[in-house]
């Protein structure tokens, strides 16, 4: 098992994707939150008069949780590209040769991804501390980082990022094409969502289904999101607890990949 | 040195949906010799493979190693080495890299990497893409993936297609030689005339069912000899004493089931010079395409 598990890293690292997903992951973060930060932060000349209208103890968890708010769909699209690239290649003919038990293989992918998917939680934290916290800094703010809390979130983001790497792999074993699942995570995490949680923040009943919602779910588990922060989901049943976004990000996980493996990874390799 | 064992293939069926692809199969492959598994493209030959390498599930009937299925074997890669038509490769991946991912997820050590790169031929291109590499070499990589294990037994599906006659001739030998070792050896052709050279036994399927197993030598009782003198008369005389019937062509007499070397033997005892005696080549091709049921075709 622990072969399977080197195989699969090997496979990651042997190709250049990985780090290429990286460097636009932290890069598109590093951006996002220094934006934010020169916002709100008050940094910018004219703009903390009609702009900061958040108590400065909220912004720079704010800030710093862009990391996965709006970072999560790349481990995501990294964990749908581990699995749909073998299908697509072809290499899953070599990989269950060499490792027949394919519930194996895929439990070594689930593992493999959680763990790239840490990484970059941490990777995108740094992202959005370094030009967040510089910037609020400069502008005489806070920057909470001798805060407990924002640590606690910090590990709660990097847990969160390595589960939607895990998603992803359940949702490449779901559909295994590899374009039709890229459209898919796509779309549903830059349109369907954003939409539905708008929808939500403004429709009474539909906010207890929309903190459902995976990306919902995902930044109760952070605990700080840019939509709460400004009211897109807000009211006393705006959130969910962090744990229980955290159940519902693994309840995910867990129905996908049992529908992908007893579908696409059973089946016959042609 | 690892031993081959007998590759089992009993009552063996597999249907999509309605089309069966292989129908009640049944053939033993033996280690010590090259088997050729031959077949017209679609005869279910792939699919064969597949369900005796754990990758496609049969409808009904057992493939095994030594009497153990694919997945039940320990370490798979070391106890059979497999080369499929569709080489399956991540294109952004170097050769030696493509190799040691599945070195190892069997436990297969790092050495042997390299040690199969040199066997094939590849290990000047090894940090490559392979990407960019030709089909030839993407078969090379394919037998080096297959050999990674040092296996005693060796599944390959059409490992000539692309190979250039150099490398036809390389792998013809190589696998003559693995096959002396003790190991066994199963590859498939669509072609009889691509293996006729380099396997010991045969097994035909058409249509998914069993149409020929046995020798190559028992396979083709019909060889043709072309023979004439200047004394044709006499020459069809002694060939008709001997127990044959000669056809009168235009080129000669042709005479079927009798060896070149017994017809030389009956003229020279009849007192008749020769003036022809050759062996008709293509034989093997025709009793095969007669077989398979493609010989009837215009």
């Amino acid at each position: 098992m622990i072969g399977v598990i080197r195989a699969e890293f090997a496979k990651v690292i042997t190709t250049r994707f990985w780090w290429i997903l990286l460097i636009i992951l932290i890069g598109y973060v590093a951006f996002t939150a220094a934006i934010l930060a020169a916002a709100f932060g008050g940094s910018l000349p004219g703009s903390a008069s009609n702009a900061s209208q958040l108590p400065s103890d909220q912004l720079p968890p704010l800030i710093y949780s862009v990391a996965s708010t709006i970072g999560y769909v790349f481990p995501l699209i990294l964990g749908t590209l581990a699995v749909t690239g073998e299908f697509r290649h072809q290499t899953l003919t070599p990989t269950f040769l060499a490792t027949p038990r394919r519930g194996q293989v895929m439990i070594a992918k689930l593992l493999t991804m959680a763990s790239f998917g840490a990484l970059y939680g941490v990777a995108a934290l740094i992202g959005s501390v370094a030009p967040g916290a510089a910037i609020l800094a400069m502008g005489d703010n806070g920057t909470g980082l001798g805060d407990e809390e924002i640590w606690l979130m910090f590990a709660r983001t990097i847990l969160a990022m390595a589960l939607w790497a895990v998603i992803g792999v359940a949702v490449g074993t779901v559909i295994p094409n590899q374009v039709a699942a890229i459209v898919v995570v796509i779309a549903f995490t830059q349109f369907v969502e954003p939409i539905l949680r708008t929808i939500a923040a403004f429709v009474e009943w539909a906010a207890e289904l929309g903190k459902f919602l995976p990306g919902a779910a995902g930044d109760a588990l952070v605990g700080a999101s840019i939509f709460s922060a400004l009211g897109m989901s807000s009211g006393p049943s705006g959130m969910l607890e962090w744990w229980q976004g955290g159940l519902v990000l693994l309840a995910l996980a867990v129905v996908a990949a049992v529908i992908g493996y007893a579908t696409s990874w059973r089946k016959d390799v042609t | 040195m690892p031993t081959g064992v007998s590759i089992d293939i009993r009552e063996l069926s597999k249907s999509f949906g309605n089309v069966t692809a292989v129908n009640q199969l049944s053939f033993s492959v033996q280690p010590g010799q090259v088997t050729g598994f031959l077949g017209p493209n679609g005869a279910g030959k792939t699919t064969t493979l597949r369900m005796l390498l754990g990758l496609v599930k049969p409808t009904a009937g057992s493939a095994t190693f030594g009497g153990k299925s694919y997945r039940e074997l320990e370490r798979p890669l070391a106890t059979v080495g497999t080369a499929l038509e569709a080489a399956s490769f991540h294109p952004g991946r170097s050769a030696r890299n493509h190799l040691h991912i599945y070195a190892l997820a069997a436990g297969i050590p790092r050495e042997r990497v390299d040690i199969v790169l040199g066997q094939v031929g590849l290990a000047d291109y090894s940090h490559r893409r392979v990407g960019g590499y030709s089909l030839g070499m993407r078969q090379r990589l394919g037998l080096a993936l297959a050999l990674l294990g040092d296996p005693g037994v060796l599944v390959l599906d059409e490992p000539v297609n692309g190979l250039d006659p150099e490398g036809i001739r390389w792998i013809r030998t190589f696998l003559h030689d693995f096959a002396a070792e003790g190991r066994t050896v199963l590859v498939s052709s669509h072609l009889l005339s691509e293996v006729q050279q380099s396997v010991d036994r045969i097994v035909i399927i058409s249509r998914g069912n069993l149409v020929y197993e046995g020798g190559l030598a028992e396979f083709d009782s019909d060889d043709r000899v072309l023979v004439d003198s200047p004394q044709r008369a006499a020459l069809e005389a002694a060939l008709v004493l001997a127990g044959a019937s000669p056809q009168i062509t235009d080129a000669g007499l042709l005479v079927t089931a009798l060896p070149a070397a017994h017809i030389g033997a009956i003229a020279h005892d009849a007192g008749v010079p020769l003036s022809l005696l050759h062996t008709q080549q293509g034989g093997f091709e025709r009793a095969f395409l007669e077989l398979v049921g493609e010989g009837d075709q215009p």
